[in-house]
Parts: structure tokens; sequence; C-alpha cells
């Protein structure tokens, strides 16, 4: 799967729960969950939870705490991905 | 953990605290009630001459039962440190009759999900005819006091 299947992935995942539309628009690798796109932490939770039921893969403890941007979240997905 | 540890652990007190029992609770679902006394202050001026019990308490007998009884029971033996607390974090209720003073009422809740310290519950709360008085989906999570 490449890069930008993976934003475009994302970027429907958090769309529920970003509250800057306009960061949302233009999500790239740079994009902070928190910071641009004003996701509460509290949601977070669900942003994750939706990572795993798409791309059928489990988060742990770690990978959720580092999972707060479009790049981490890449890296997370990917390396799970490779691991199955 | 019996339930009444659980009750013991919780951290409200009168005039706050919406529980009175817990009739069941295992790791999936909880079931709780609580009566509005008469005599409570919200009755005075909610509202005038046509005493109503208030939607938010409504809630909050949803969310100490569904979210903190059922959040206690689910971290067992693990203890919360002193300056962590449970934070409500969403609410989506939609209410269906009115409860007057006197009534008792009964909470069911179901686990969504327990996931990263969040808990999210489907919750119905029901009167003693066994009509639904309002429900929907709630969540809270174990966060540290932000005054601390």
């Amino acid at each position: 799967m490449d890069k930008e299947t993976l934003i475009t992935q994302l970027k429907e995942i958090v769309k529920p729960y970003a509250k800057n539309e306009e960061a949302l628009l233009n999500i790239n690798e740079n994009t902070d969950f928190v910071n641009d796109l004003k996701i509460n932490s509290a949601n977070l939770v669900d942003v994750v939870l939706d990572v795993e039921e798409q791309f059928n893969i489990v988060i742990d403890n770690e990978s959720m705490e580092r999972m707060l941007n479009v790049k981490s979240a890449i890296e997370i997905i990917e390396a799970k991905l490779g691991a199955q | 953990m019996t339930t009444q540890d659980i009750l013991q652990k919780l951290p409200f007190a009168p005039p706050f605290l919406f529980v009175d029992g817990l009739d069941h609770i295992d790791s999936d679902k909880v079931q709780g009630h609580f009566t509005f006394r008469e005599d409570m202050d919200c009755y005075k001026g909610h509202f005038k001459g046509y005493p109503v019990t208030p939607g938010v308490l409504l809630t909050e007998v949803m969310a100490q039962t569904g979210l903190v009884c059922l959040g206690i029971y689910l971290l067992g033996d693990e203890v919360l440190a002193e300056n962590m607390t449970f934070g409500l974090t969403s609410t989506e209720i939609e209410f269906l009759r009115p409860v007057f003073p006197g009534e008792k009422v009964t909470v069911y809740a179901e686990k969504v999900y327990f996931r990263f310290g969040k808990l999210k519950c489907r919750v119905t709360l029901k009167n003693e005819a066994q009509q639904d008085v309002c429900s929907g989906t709630i969540a809270g999570m174990i966060i540290s006091k932000p005054h601390e």
C-alpha cells in the first residue's frame, strides 16, 4: 500500500473527530492529530480503534502513545502490516 | 470484587452520589439503581412550582454506574495514581420520559470497549414501570487531575 492511499484512508478515519476542516482538507504526512486537526485526546482512542478495524491490526499501548500524527500512524500501520 | 467494594471505592459523596446500589456487574455490563428523593435541592428550582428531574442528573446517574462503577470493576486491583481521576469525555443521549421526585430509576450499561484507559458504554435508564427514560452512549477516561 503506498503512502497516498494510506493517507486517504487515514483521512476518512479521522474525519468524524477532526475539528479543523481546513487542516483535514490539506492532510499530509506532517499533519498532527492534536495540534493541526484538533482531535481531542479521548477521540484519539477512537481513531486508533478505527485504524485497528480498517487495517485488521492490533495496536499496543506503546504504539498508541506514539500515534499522534500522520507520519507515525503510517509507520505503525506499515510495521504492523509488514509483521503479519 | 464485590459490588460493596465498588461502592466503597466510588469517588463521590452526597449530595453528588447518584448510585444507591448495584444489582449486577460483570466485565461486559452493569446494572444499578438510584432513587431521586423528593427533598433533593434540584427540585426547588427545576422547575419553579413543577419539580422534574434535570436531564443532567439522569446523565450523571448513568455515568456514575455505567462508567465509574464499571470502570472500577474493570481496573480490578490496579490502583489509580494519586493524581489520576475519572473524566467524562462524551455523552450522546436521548431523553424520552420525565422522572418525577421520588421515582426509582435503574441503569443498564453495556460496554462497547475499554481500551487505552477509555471506557465507552451503551446505556439505558428505565423507570419502575420498566419504561425507557433515556438512552444513548457515554464515554469516560482515566485522566490526570488538571489542577494538580
